[in-house]
């Protein structure tokens, strides 16, 4: 049995007394999951909650709900979050109703969804809460039964006492349970005594989806809520000069036609403010159709806009100005390689090593800047009245643009309430909340509930990008074609994107890591597994390379240097745990098969990567067909800690190959002068169908480690995979992404 | 310009005044709120806002008005009357969604092809659903349900 520790603030236990009606939310009976209609209405009666901690509430005919904190995207928290509770509370998870929590700092801790951490950060948390709403129950049982809390049991949903035949449900004892106080100390269940945690559950709001009910915020709809849209400069280096909105207003439905300025100028911004455009023009009326055509009828004149200074992160920057294209950024970066970067890391003498090898092989790796291509455009809901401002808002990050939107329209933080909407896919792009920001404004300005809508093309042309990145290694060799040093060089448009201390740094005794960036007034951003989306590109199709050239098996290479990693590491900064690592490639190589004489023909590549304090290795089977790559399988192996949801992480695993598939071989975002290429996904490529895996086996490395990420971590290694399972196909070596358009 | 139409969605006639260029997809989203066929790029390339014209899948977002007087339009939310369509109840088995955004859109392309083919292959399959996309990767659980729910028709 283990004991928590207490560096968990007990805040989120706070205990508020006896609250009846349906949810602490009024007007979101929307947000609530299918299941705990059927159980309320059952009762016939408005529903008399009592609150046992801030994450669970029990009626006393024993219906039990459980809020699920985080935000979500897709990644299924909103069913492993209320596992978490449920298996220490002991309920049956079936018959619970969960509902989606709303943002509220003083009762729930980091409620974003981001870094992969949600299950990691709320291991303890989220259990201990069970448990002590089980221990309250059991104490109110003790009392009413008059026997010692020692000699009761608790089973799904119910307390017995055995000695006396007793027996009563959670829901009997609730109110009696709702006035103690929450205990300390709590014991947790060791891992071997779980019953619901590691077996598969379904998404608990799939029958609402496969129903089309309304879930998304783009959904959200109340009495006299008008639609927003708003017009933004058409390139990147570009700003409003003056506009006629005269024919514009008089389209049918049209509300009013009113400029806004995200932030104001002077206005010192956090790390998750950046928004493409500062001023833009807000178009209202009653329907999107009627806001989509009168945008149409805009008359706008833009204009170059000059260098500007913006302070980010207690950091003055300058924005600068300026059209930018592809052809240039290529060309600038490649540039960059050939002056001194800024030193990371330096292991040895990187430099000796270099002058006295008998053989260096270079690389220059690229990828180009990528859109998130979120399938729910980005929008949301916002009421301003008075001071006080009201969301039902699909955002990764709330408590990162609370303190903004407070600021910007001049209210009290606690005045800004957020109703968490599921959204349409993430990946990064909903963790900037500039669209709350503009919608409050937009709200402020109309005097109405509105609900702020970008187009697909607003997405595309102006969004808040996975930067494009180059990064060069080399490596030198004896004349016994023993690797003796690594040199690795990159940088980004705008930020590099290496990570000096990660593998291979710690397994080489000659090392040097070296960034650099170029300044750009594309916004960019998080993008699923930032900056290690093109790390393990470039990195594992290297390794790949060289392993070749020293006549080494791919895999053997790999785990021979995490071995000297794990024995005997350099430096002392390494971000990784060797064994874990060597754990995935072990199971990836067990699994698919490799090196085995039935899958001799076989085009294959393997890559393995570590990212938000997870492990995952693939091997990718593919061929190529008239051009068109056809991958018949992939099998990943991840180390993810212990596995809360088996079926919902072996999807995100699916999903991360399927995602990582098609942007190896297809995303791709260009600019000329400032303006994307692409708007749409009439030329925005993204992957089809026909073009998913044949076959995507998962297997997780089965441990007792406490959970750790699991979005992100599946995603990176996937491209390196496919360039090197491309090079086995077609003797290919492609070092510039995307690759799809290489090959025939 | 604003003229009276009839649709006859999902078995009832529905009458709305709207712009006769007014896609389908914001007649049903903003005008009739039924908000389970989605907008996900207005130019007929993603299949988020897919619905059946007479049986056959089509993207309502490149449907004015104006040309669906009399026609038989059925929405994500009149599928099944009681929710419980074989494609339905195959994505819930299979558990498919991750996001779940696009979902209905896959599904009433899913269950417009068991109609037309109720033995559809892998490649009739990949053939059929390559015009609806799904940012989360959730392909080969789409395809498993496909096929489950074609065995069970």
């Amino acid at each position: 049995m283990k004991k928590t520790d207490n560096t968990y603030s007990r805040r989120s236990f706070l205990k508020v007394s006896s609250l009846s009606g349906g949810g602490f939310m009024l007007g979101i009976s929307w947000l609530a999951s299918a299941k705990p209609e059927e159980n309320l209405a059952a009762l016939n009666v408005e529903p008399i909650w009592q609150e046992l901690t801030s994450y669970i509430k029990i009626t006393p005919e024993n219906v039990i709900k459980i809020f699920s904190p985080n935000p979500e995207f897709g990644q299924n928290v909103m069913t492993s979050m209320p596992m978490l509770i449920a298996e220490e509370l002991d309920v049956d998870f079936k018959s619970i109703v969960v509902e989606q929590a709303s943002y509220n700092p003083a009762l729930f801790n980091r409620q974003f969804t981001g870094g992969s951490q949600s299950i990691r950060s709320a291991w303890k948390l989220l259990r201990t809460a069970g448990a002590s709403a089980r221990q309250m129950i059991l104490t109110a049982a003790s009392q009413a039964w008059n026997v010692p809390v020692s000699e009761l049991t608790t089973s799904k949903g119910q307390v017995k006492h055995a000695a006396s035949g007793k027996s009563g449900t959670y829901g009997s004892f609730a109110t009696a349970a709702s006035k103690l106080p929450v205990p300390k100390d709590i014991v947790l269940k060791a891992n071997k005594g779980f019953r619901l945690l590691g077996t598969p559950q379904k998404n608990v709001e799939g029958p609402k989806i496969v129903h089309g009910q309304p879930l998304f915020g783009m959904d959200y709809k109340e009495a006299g809520m008008l639609i927003a849209m708003t017009e933004r400069p058409p390139a990147f280096g570009m700003r409003l000069k003056s506009f006629d909105a005269t024919v514009a207003k008089k389209m049918p439905g049209i509300v009013d036609v009113f400029t806004i300025q995200v932030y104001e100028p002077t206005q010192k911004l956090a790390m998750f403010d950046t928004r493409s455009f500062n001023e833009v023009i807000a178009v209202v009326g009653k329907t999107t159709w009627d806001v989509m055509n009168a945008r149409k009828k805009l008359n706008v004149l833009w204009e170059n806009a000059p260098d500007t200074k913006e302070i980010m992160n207690n950091r003055e920057t300058i924005v600068p100005g300026g059209l930018e294209s592809t052809t240039k950024h290529y060309a600038d970066m490649l540039a960059m390689d050939k002056k001194p970067g800024q030193i990371q890391r330096k292991d040895g003498e990187p430099e000796k090593a270099f002058e006295v090898a008998k053989h260096v092989i270079e690389r220059t790796y690229t990828a180009p800047f990528l859109a998130h291509n979120i399938m729910e455009p980005t929008n949301t809901f916002a009421h301003f009245q008075g001071n006080k401002v009201r969301f039902v808002a699909p955002i990764q990050g709330p408590d990162f643009i609370a303190n903004t939107i407070a600021t910007r329209l001049g209210i009290p933080k606690e005045n800004v309430e957020i109703n968490l909407a599921r959204m349409g896919g993430g990946f990064g792009r909903r963790a900037y909340g500039h669209y709350m920001v503009e919608a409050a404004l937009i709200s402020k300005q109309a005097n109405a509930p509105i609900k702020l809508v970008y187009s697909r093309e607003d997405d595309v042309s102006g969004g808040i990008y996975r930067p494009t990145y180059q990064l060069t290694y080399r490596a030198a060799f004896d004349e016994n074609k023993r690797l003796t040093a690594m040199h690795i060089k990159g940088g980004g448009i705008p930020e590099s994107p290496l990570h000096a201390n990660r593998f291979p740094a710690g397994a080489l005794d000659n090392y040097l890591a070296e960034s650099w960036s170029i300044p750009s007034n594309i916004t960019v951003g998080a993008f699923r597994a930032p900056r290690s989306n093109f790390n393990a590109a470039a990195e594992q199709s290297f390794l790949d390379e060289i392993s070749e050239y020293m006549g080494k098996d791919p895999i053997a290479f790999r785990l021979e240097l995490l071995q000297r990693a794990k024995a005997n590491p350099v430096g002392k900064n390494n971000d990784y745990d060797a064994s874990r690592y060597m754990g995935v490639l072990e199971l990836v190589r067990d699994k698919s098969g490799w090196g085995k004489p039935e899958n001799a023909g076989k085009k294959r590549g393997v890559s393995a990567y570590f990212c938000h304090n997870s492990y995952a290795a693939q091997v990718i089977d593919l061929h190529v067909k008239d051009g068109q790559v056809i991958v018949d399988r992939v099998t990943s192996a991840v180390d993810c800690g212990v596995v809360v949801n088996p079926e919902g992480a072996k999807n995100m695993a699916e999903g991360a190959a399927i995602d990582g598939i098609g942007n190896a071989l297809f995303g791709n975002l260009t600019f000329t002068d400032g303006r994307t290429d692409q708007k749409n996904f009439d030329t925005y490529r993204m992957i089809r169908h026909n073009e998913a895996p044949k076959k995507i086996d998962v297997h997780f490395v089965a441990n007792e480690t406490d959970p750790t990420g699991l979005g992100e971590p599946p995603f990176p290694p996937i491209f390196g995979a496919m360039a090197n399972a491309i090079y086995q196909a077609t003797g290919k070596r492609l070092y510039k992404q995307p690759f799809g358009n290489q090959l025939s | 310009m604003i003229k009276k139409f009839t649709l006859r969605i999902n078995k009832k006639p529905h009458t709305v005044e709207a712009d006769e260029n007014m896609p389908l997809l914001w007649v049903l989203r903003d005008v009739l709120d039924l908000k389970g066929t989605k907008y996900g790029c207005g130019v007929g390339s993603c299949g988020a806002c897919t619905v059946h014209l007479n049986g056959i899948a089509v993207r309502s977002c490149q449907l004015p008005i104006s040309a669906l007087a009399n026609q038989n339009i059925t929405t994500i939310e009149g599928l099944a009357e009681k929710g419980d369509h074989p494609v339905q109840k195959a994505w819930l088995d299979v558990d498919v969604a991750q996001c779940g955004y696009c979902q209905s859109g896959q599904i009433m392309s899913a269950a417009a092809l068991l109609k037309s083919n109720p033995n559809p292959s892998e490649e009739d399959i990949d053939n059929f659903m390559s015009g609806n996309i799904c940012r989360c990767g959730t392909y080969t659980r789409i395809k498993k349900a496909i096929q489950q729910a074609a065995a069970k028709k």
